[in-house]
């Protein structure tokens, strides 16, 4: 159908009526236009403040993203596959995952110091264990069959795990990492906002002092382009080369 | 080439009451073509997975060729199973220890004789039943296993491709003895095939009878395999109800 390919322009498009009919209706300086926030966006933009300061949450976000993925995987697949293992951890990662992120924050920065380290661990340990119960439920569904026949036809670890365990875990690590970008980047603002001196959740403390709502939300917008972009970007054509053979 | 030693005391499922095999023994010569005959859920599978070491979970020993050099073990599953996420080509080369190592000519003449070579880059989900059933026929004989063990693994083909495979089967086991171990429940398949038919009691799985087909396997028309199955009947009358 032709109106299909442009359902999300037009999503988008009202999106932005909906929210500009509101502005008009409410008439408050609480609430500013779309417009006043593209060019505030545009102001931050060109004075670098902008950029700076998503560069370095962007860095911050790489960061404990990678060593959770890493160690999310890594512990997940060894309790999915390890029966005992998992029966002593499992209560550990209920403790892991009910913690409210803002006590591992605070907790972090009281423990280690207001340090860079700090912060991200604080994320880090935020994450983990969402990482681990997803690949370790992916880890339980692998087809025990095809893990027969590579140990019968006599795989090396590395093979079985490239050919036989990674296709079959792939939706989970995209799961994982979906969620985890949302979650994480969350996460990451307010591990800023308590104990960083630049990133965008300073800045966002800064503007919620002054009450600039439309700096508020130009430092939004910004973001949430940034990890759109990376969805169509990275995530989409991986999903599409990695899913091919269906 | 291999001999096999199966010893098994005792194999019981965790959840079952009754063992699935008990005091079972069994030899193999090397080069010997065995089939194993008995009732659908007797224990056949059990057997072969412990032998390919996929279940260790019992009593007893199977001791597959000499210690000192492993055996390479080809097995066609119940199941196909196939990597769905990898081509036929890819299916069965990746049974190939080291890429080297892969027998291209081999697997080109599999392929074509399974008439398979138009799909050899298409993935399992493009296949048939009995192609992907093909596909993983290929890959047990495609390594030139020591052992091969073969699960009922005609059961999907229709019966001019049977007939084809078996006689395959049969050219790629007389041009390279190796030791067969086969599983079936079609008496007149085992008739054409085998050395020598195991028959197995049902749960728990011990050896009923042992016969020998001592006739050389082109003169085993559809004639003769009549013949012998009512020869065996007549001799064996505690056979009937597995047949």
């Amino acid at each position: 159908m032709f109106l299909k390919k442009w359902y999300p322009t037009l999503s988008i498009l009202a999106f932005l009526s909906l929210w500009q009919i509101l502005v008009i209706y409410l008439h408050s300086t609480l609430l500013p236009s779309p417009f006043v926030v593209a060019k505030s966006v545009l102001t931050h933009w060109h004075s670098g403040e902008l950029p700076h300061h998503l560069s370095i949450t962007l860095w911050r976000l790489a960061q404990s993203f990678s060593i959770s993925m890493f160690l999310g995987c890594t512990i997940g697949i060894a309790l999915g596959l390890n029966e005992k293992l998992n029966a002593f951890f499992d209560n550990w990662l209920v403790i892991f995952l009910n913690i409210p992120a803002l006590v591992t924050v605070i907790l972090c920065y009281v423990w280690f110091g207001m340090s860079e380290a700090a912060a991200i661990l604080a994320v880090v340990l935020n994450k983990v264990p969402n990482v681990i119960v997803t690949l370790r439920e992916g880890t339980r569904a692998l087809d025990k069959n095809l893990l027969g026949m590579a140990k019968c036809y006599g795989f090396s670890r590395f093979k079985t795990l490239r050919h036989v365990i990674l296709p079959q875990l792939h939706p989970f690590l995209m799961s994982a990492t979906r969620s985890g970008l949302a979650l994480i980047w969350k996460i990451i603002l307010m591990v800023e906002l308590l104990g960083r001196s630049d990133g965008m959740g300073y800045q966002l403390h800064l503007f919620f002092q002054w009450f600039d709502i439309a700096s508020i939300l130009a430092y939004t917008v910004a973001f949430v382009t940034v990890i759109q972009a990376f969805e169509f970007l990275v995530l989409q054509p991986l999903d599409k080369l990695a899913l091919r053979w269906r | 080439m291999t001999a096999v030693k199966i010893q098994i005391h005792e194999k019981i499922h965790h959840d079952a009451e009754i063992p699935t095999i008990e005091n079972f023994s069994l030899t193999l010569n090397a080069g010997e073509f065995v089939c194993l005959v008995g009732q659908s859920g007797c224990g056949k599978t059990t057997l072969l997975n412990s032998i390919a070491g996929l279940d260790k979970n019992y009593s007893g020993e199977i001791q597959i060729g000499n210690q000192t050099q492993k055996s390479q073990i080809g097995y066609v599953f119940q199941q196909p199973c196939l990597l769905p996420w990898r081509t036929v080509r890819e299916n069965i080369e990746l049974v190939f220890a080291n890429k080297n190592e892969i027998l291209k000519v081999q697997i080109d003449f599999l392929l074509e004789f399974m008439n398979l070579t138009a799909y050899a880059n298409a993935y399992p989900k493009q296949l048939s039943e009995g192609m992907k059933r093909r596909v993983s026929i290929i890959r047990a004989f495609a390594i030139n296993p020591d052992l091969l063990l073969m699960d009922e693994p005609f059961v999907s083909l229709d019966t001019p491709m049977a007939r084809e495979v078996r006689e395959l089967l049969t050219q790629l086991w007389q041009k390279r003895p190796h030791t067969v171990l086969f599983v079936t429940h079609d008496l007149r398949e085992a008739i054409a095939l085998a050395d020598r038919l195991i028959f197995l009691t049902a749960r728990p799985m011990r050896v009923l009878e042992q016969v020998n087909v001592a006739i050389e396997r082109n003169q085993r028309n559809a004639e003769f395999v009549e013949q012998f199955k009512r020869q065996l009947l007549e001799k064996h009358p505690q056979l009937q109800p597995l047949l």
